[in-house]
């Protein structure tokens, strides 16, 4: 077939090559910015079945860098209208378009039935999503992601290599970090990270060159500079993520808003059993002058707003029971010691007047 | 001694730069990260990863490298 020509005369790619790409199932999630130039550059590699999951309409403010739109898709779900405009780039593969939202319940269904994934959203509870469904469905994951003038690209969950959960443990705080809608993305850059996760698609289907695994590239469109950092695999974040295997279905997505504290936090304890156990320290993450002090459990004092750069304060030996004044703010305290990898830590279900009250009691007892 | 610390995103917004040197002799990252935060209180509010030479370490790891890089997590697509 003379379409794929200049694939088939390169050596390192031939008719045996071609006939890899034709063979592979890549599934894009989203069909936005990223996802344009992977689905135009994949549909005319000619791999052979491409999956596009997105739930959203073309609007005009997309247009200036979401390529396989124009005018005429306005108002038109955008996996429809991309696999409108890739079928009159190649007919001869299978496009399915799915005008759906990704969710826990549909996701490890639909990512069954491909090869590698490739991550075009433009959301942290999506991304979080579509790496823990990747490793529990062991499918490689393309990852591509920008901001203002400056991009990011990985493969993830590539031959047991790291997972994006082995960089970003957990999503960042409400509000943080801003996206594309709200502060604005140079047109051409999605175009230039796109183009490199269709690369990283092909050159895993034909297994040619060095995979962008256990690596990201950073990029910035401003000053031209690329950096490529390296990721160590962690363990504990892949575990972590594989056994919520079981009830990954039934996980809802308010539950896991990116925004939301990280729910694999549960471990709570009473000041009853928390006072039972031996070798263990107090962690009082109230302000400094929050009444009533809790002299009598010999508490170390670290301000949740400070708790993170006072890590070296706390006794990786002992069991860290945390409190606060109501139960919140020790949930929040604990994630960041988990987010660290310091283990062994609870949070004390109650308050800091209820732990009072209970002390007070005990006293009296003895 | 002498390091160049490299700052991604939103983290050289703040900063408004994207590269800066600083003298520093503390022991591990999280020594430096105090001096940073003492300079942009902003970035104590932001979540970020850190590099040391190019490889992502965590803020309890000995600084031996030259160069420290802060990179928050992207949403945009």
């Amino acid at each position: 077939m003379s379409r794929y020509n200049r694939h088939i005369v390169l050596s390192e790619i031939g008719k045996k090559g071609q006939d890899k790409l034709t063979k592979a199932k890549v599934l894009v999630i989203g069909a936005g910015g990223l996802s344009c130039p992977v689905l135009q550059y994949l549909t005319a590699a000619g791999v052979g079945t491409i999956g596009i999951v997105d739930f959203d309409v073309v609007e005009e403010s997309n247009l200036q860098r979401q390529v396989l739109f124009g005018t005429s898709s306005l108002g038109i779900n955008k996996a429809i209208a991309a696999k409108e405009r890739l079928m009159d780039l190649n007919n001869t593969i299978t496009i399915n378009a799915y005008s759906k939202k990704l969710t826990h319940k549909n996701a490890l269904e639909l990512f069954k039935n491909f090869d590698i994934i490739v991550d075009g959203t433009d959301n942290f509870a999506t991304r979080y999503l579509i790496n823990d469904a990747s490793l529990i469905t062991n499918k490689p994951l393309v990852y591509g992601a920008i901001y203002k003038f400056e991009g990011q690209v990985a493969v993830f969950n590539y031959k047991n290599g790291p997972s994006y959960r082995c960089l970003f443990p957990n999503p960042p705080k409400e509000g943080t970090i801003p996206n594309c809608s709200e502060i604005g993305v140079l047109g051409v850059l999605p175009g230039i990270i796109g183009s490199m996760q269709a690369n990283e698609v092909i050159k895993i289907i034909l297994g040619l060159g060095d995979i962008l695994s256990g690596k990201m590239l950073c990029y910035n469109a401003l000053t031209t500079q690329t950096t490529t950092l390296l990721i160590t695999k962690s363990k504990t974040e892949i575990n972590k993520a594989l056994s919520k295997k079981e009830s990954f279905q039934k996980t809802t997505e308010e539950l896991n808003c990116a925004f939301s504290p990280p729910d694999s936090y549960r471990e709570e304890i009473s000041i009853e059993d928390a006072i039972k156990k031996k070798n263990i320290q107090f962690i009082d993450v109230r302000e400094f002058d929050e009444l009533p002090k809790l002299e009598a459990l010999n508490p170390i004092y670290i301000p949740l707003s400070e708790f993170e750069n006072n890590l070296d304060k706390i006794d990786p030996e002992k069991e860290k029971m945390i409190f606060c004044q109501t139960g919140i703010r020790s949930k929040s305290a604990a994630s960041i010691l988990q987010k660290h990898n310091i283990n062994n830590s609870y949070c004390i279900k109650e308050g800091a007047l209820e732990i009072l009250d209970y002390i007070t009691q005990m006293h009296k007892k003895y | 001694m002498q390091l160049t610390i490299k700052y991604f995103g939103l983290l050289a917004e703040f900063t408004k730069c994207n590269e800066e040197q600083i003298e520093f002799s503390g022991m591990i990252i999280n020594d430096l990260l105090e001096i940073i935060y003492l300079k942009y209180p902003k970035l104590k509010e932001t979540d970020f990863q850190l590099a040391q030479n190019q490889v992502i370490v965590s803020n309890e790891t000995e600084i031996s490298g030259t160069e420290i890089a802060l990179l928050p997590p992207f949403a945009g697509g």
